[in-house]
C-alpha cells in the first residue's frame, strides 16, 4: 500500500488518534476532522513531530448532516482513506427515559457517520483505488437491554457500511468495518472491563491499519470477540429475553 | 477508581485511588484533593509512585511540542517515554544524553529520578540536559524553573515531591549511527575491573559481575566499554541505512516464575555461563543500540522472574575513598549469604553538584533479590555497611529503606525536608515520602 492522505472523522476520539499515528508511522499524512478543531492542534503537532509527515485538523460537526458537503469541499487533498471514528455511548438509562436524547444518540452514532461516508464515497467513486473504515460496535450484533439504543444505532450503521461495501466493490472504493469489543478508552473510563476482552487504542489503530493494507471486509480486533458474538446470536429469542447480559 | 500498583519489584503491592487526568484543569482537580504522587511508566523498582490516598497517572500528557533539528533540543510533555524519543528522533541522528537501562521511562520519572546512565562520569546525569521543566504546584499553578532556579534545583532528583513534573526541555545528542563500538574486557577480580574504570573508558563504561564469587575471583566482572559508532565503522550493508538497527526478537515472561527456580545453585550456573560467553566475546565488536542500552527491554515483563513475591533493588554510591574496601565488604556479605542476583552492576560515577540527586563520585552498585525475610535481613546489612563507608542509596530503586538509615547516610535529607514544609509536603507525598520521612 503506497502512502497517501487518510482523514480522521473524530479525530479527537482515541480510536481515531491511535488510527492516524498507526498510518503516519507509515509515513501517510493525516487529517483530523472534529469539533473545536483547534484544540486539536497539540495531537496534530505531536504527529507531525514523531513521524515526519504533515498533520492538519479540520472543522467538522458530525451531527450537522448539513455542514457535510461544504465539509469535503474546504478538504485538501482529498484522501485515499476515510476512518470514521464518530460515536458517542450514550446512557442507557438516561436515553429511556428521554426520547429526544436517545434520539440524538442514534444521530451521532448512525445518521451523522452514514451522511458523512455517503459524501466521501460519493467522492470517490471512480476517483481510483481508496478506501473507507466504519468503528461499528459489536453492541450492533444483537440488542440487549442494558444498551440497545446504542446498540441499535451501530447495527444500522453495521448494515450501511455492509451495503456500502456491496455497492462501491468493483469500483475502486474498499469498506472495512471495525467491531472492536471493549476498547481502554475515554469513553470507557472507569469501566470494569476484563482484559482478555479488551484492546488498547494503538492495537485498534495498528488492525485498522492493517485490514485496510489487506482489503479485510469485517474485523474484529480481538478474535475472542466473533466466537463471543457468535455465541450471542445463537441464542433463541424466546432464552434470550429472558436473559440479562 | 482504585487499583493494585507497585513499582517495577512488584514490591511493595499498594492499593491506590488512581486517577489519569487528560488536560490540566483534571490534573489540577486532582492535585487538591492531596496528598498526591505523580505517576510515569511505573519503572522505579519500590514505591516512588505509590500513594494509597491519590496515584495520578500521567499517561495522557505524552505528545511531543517542539523539536529544533539544528540544535536537537525538544520540549515534551512529561508522559514521554525515552522509547519516543528515540523513535521519533535517532533516525534524523538524535539520541538521548542521558538514558537509564531502559527506555520505558517518562520524561518526568526520568527527571524526578534525576536518572544516570553509563555515562555518568563523562555526561553527568538527566540534569544536564535539561533547559527547563515546568511543575504544576500545590495551588494549581503551573511554573517554569531553569538550572539555578530554586525550583528546578529541588525538583531534579526531587522524587516528584514538589509538584507534578507537566513538561520539559531538554537537548538530545547528535550521532551519525545507531551502532556502538563496544570493548568487552574480563576482570578477574574487583581489582582490575576498578582498574579498567580508572583508565580513560570512552563515553560509556559499566560492568556486570558475579556477586557469588568468592576469595580469589570476589568481583569477577565483565566491563563493557562503548562509543558511538561512526559511518566509517560500519559494514557497508549499515552504511547504507547507518540508523536501522536488525528487529530484536520481543520475549515475554508469560507468568511469575515458582519460589524454587532462583537459588544459589541456578544463580551459581546462570553467572558462570555469562562469564564464560563473555570472555568468548572479549575484544571490540559493534553492538546496536538497542541491544547495548536496553538488554532486558526485549524481555516483557521480565520482572516477573522473581514470582510472586516480586523483588528489592539495591543500589548505592560509594566515595571513591571508600570505594573499594566497601564494595569488598558489600560483596563479601552477599556471599556469605548465598542470596545472589542475575543483575549485578557496578559503574562509575563522576562528580555531580545539585540539591538531592543520588550521583556522587565514586562507585556505584546495584542488585536485586527476590523478597524473603532473609532477603530483607541482608538487605538491612548491606545499608549498614553502606552507610559506614561514607555512600548513600538510590530513591528510584528503594522500597525498603529505614527513615534513620537514609538520614544517616545523606546530611542533604535536612535541608530537602525543610523546603517541603513550606507546603509541597501537604500536597504531593508518595508511599516512600512517608516511609523515610522526607
Amino acid at each position: 500500500m503506497s502512502n497517501g492522505t487518510l482523514l480522521v472523522l473524530g479525530g479527537r476520539s482515541d480510536i481515531g488518534l491511535a488510527t492516524a499515528r498507526a498510518f503516519a508511522a507509515a509515513g501517510w499524512d493525516v487529517q483530523l476532522a472534529a469539533r473545536d478543531a483547534a484544540t486539536l492542534e497539540a495531537e496534530a503537532k505531536d504527529i507531525a513531530l514523531r513521524h515526519g509527515v504533515a498533520a492538519t485538523c479540520h472543522e467538522m460537526d458530525a451531527t450537522d448532516l448539513d455542514s457535510h458537503a461544504a465539509f469535503y469541499d474546504r478538504l485538501s487533498p482529498f484522501p485515499q482513506v476515510v476512518v470514521c471514528a464518530v460515536g458517542a455511548l450514550g446512557d442507557q438509562a438516561r436515553d429511556e427515559a428521554d426520547v429526544a436524547s436517545a434520539t440524538a444518540v442514534m444521530r451521532a452514532n448512525f445518521e451523522g457517520p452514514a451522511s458523512l461516508l455517503a459524501h466521501a464515497a460519493n467522492r470517490m467513486e471512480g476517483s481510483g483505488t481508496s478506501t473507507i473504515v466504519g468503528i461499528s460496535s459489536v453492541a450492533g450484533d444483537r440488542g440487549r437491554a442494558s444498551n440497545y439504543i446504542y446498540g441499535s444505532a451501530k447495527a444500522g450503521f453495521t448494515a450501511y457500511l455492509s451495503g456500502l461495501r456491496n455497492r462501491m466493490t468493483g469500483k475502486g472504493v474498499h469498506v472495512v468495518t471495525v467491531k472492536p469489543g471493549f476498547v481502554a478508552t475515554r469513553m470507557t473510563e472507569g469501566m470494569d472491563l476484563p482484559p482478555v476482552l479488551t484492546a488498547t487504542p494503538d492495537a485498534l489503530g495498528q488492525a485498522i491499519f492493517t485490514a485496510v493494507a489487506k482489503q479485510r471486509d469485517v474485523i474484529y480486533v480481538k478474535p475472542v470477540w466473533r466466537l463471543v458474538m457468535a455465541v450471542i446470536r445463537a441464542i433463541p429469542e424466546a432464552l434470550f429475553k429472558k436473559m440479562s447480559i | 477508581m482504585r487499583r493494585e500498583l507497585s513499582g517495577w519489584g512488584r514490591f511493595p503491592r499498594v492499593d491506590c485511588a488512581v486517577t489519569a487526568p487528560r488536560d490540566e484543569a483534571a490534573l489540577r482537580a486532582a492535585i487538591a484533593t492531596g496528598p498526591v504522587i505523580a505517576r510515569g511508566n511505573g519503572r522505579a523498582y519500590g514505591d516512588a509512585a505509590t500513594q494509597s490516598r491519590g496515584t495520578i497517572e500521567m499517561r495522557h500528557f505524552n505528545r511531543l511540542l517542539a523539536f529544533d533539528p539544528e540544535t536537537g533540543q525538544v520540549a515534551a510533555e512529561a508522559g514521554v517515554l525515552l522509547a519516543d524519543l528515540i523513535e521519533a528522533f535517532l533516525p534524523r541522528g538524535w539520541f538521548p544524553w542521558v538514558t537509564p537501562g531502559t527506555k520505558f521511562v517518562t520524561l518526568g520519572g526520568a527527571i524526578a529520578a534525576d536518572v544516570h546512565g553509563k555515562n555518568h562520569r563523562r555526561d553527568g546525569a538527566f540534569r544536564s540536559c535539561l533547559d527547563w521543566v515546568e511543575v504544576m504546584q500545590q495551588d494549581g499553578s503551573v511554573v517554569r524553573a531553569a538550572p539555578g532556579d530554586d525550583l528546578f534545583e529541588w525538583t531534579v532528583g526531587g522524587m516528584g515531591l514538589t509538584g507534578v513534573i507537566l513538561r520539559a526541555g531538554l537537548r538530545l545528542r547528535p550521532v551519525s549511527t545507531g551502532w556502538i563500538r563496544q570493548q568487552m574486557v574480563p576482570a578477574p577480580d574487583l581489582a582490575t575491573a576498578m582498574e579498567v574504570f580508572e583508565r580513560d573508558t570512552g563515553t560509556y563504561a559499566v560492568a556486570w559481575f558475579d556477586c557469588l564469587g568468592q576469595g580469589a575471583s570476589l568481583g569477577r566482572s565483565l566491563v563493557m566499554l562503548g562509543d558511538h559508532a561512526t559511518p566509517e565503522g560500519l559494514t557497508e550493508a549499515q552504511r547504507a541505512a547507518p540508523f536501522d538497527i536488525p528487529r530484536r526478537r520481543r520475549l515475554k515472561v508469560p507468568m511469575d516464575a515458582p519460589a524454587f527456580a532462583l537459588n544459589r545453585f541456578t544463580l551459581k550456573a546462570f553467572n558462570a555461563l555469562y562469564w564464560r560467553a563473555g570472555l568468548r566475546k572479549a575484544g571490540e565488536s559493534l553492538v546496536d543500540w538497542d541491544s547495548y542500552f536496553y538488554p532486558l527491554d526485549t524481555i516483557a515483563e521480565w520482572n516477573r522472574i522473581y514470582g510472586r513475591p516480586g523483588f528489592a533493588q539495591f543500589q548505592c554510591v560509594l566515595p571513591l575513598a571508600t570505594a573499594r574496601p566497601g564494595l569488598e565488604a558489600l560483596l563479601k556479605a552477599i556471599s556469605a549469604s548465598g542470596q545472589g542476583s542475575f543483575l549485578a552492576v557496578l559503574k562509575r560515577l563522576g562528580a555531580q553538584e545539585s540539591r538531592f540527586s543520588f550521583p556522587m563520585e565514586g562507585y556505584t552498585l546495584a542488585l536485586d533479590f527476590p523478597v524473603s525475610p532473609k532477603a530483607l535481613q541482608l538487605l538491612e546489612r548491606l545499608d549498614a555497611i553502606t552507610v559506614d563507608h561514607g555512600g548513600r542509596f538510590y530513591l528510584a530503586k528503594d522500597s525498603r529503606l529505614r527513615s534513620d538509615t537514609l538520614r544517616a547516610s545523606d546530611p542533604r535529607v535536612g535541608a530537602f525536608v525543610e523546603m517541603r514544609e513550606t507546603g509541597p509536603r501537604y500536597r504531593f507525598a508518595s508511599g516512600q515520602s512517608e516511609r523515610i520521612g522526607i
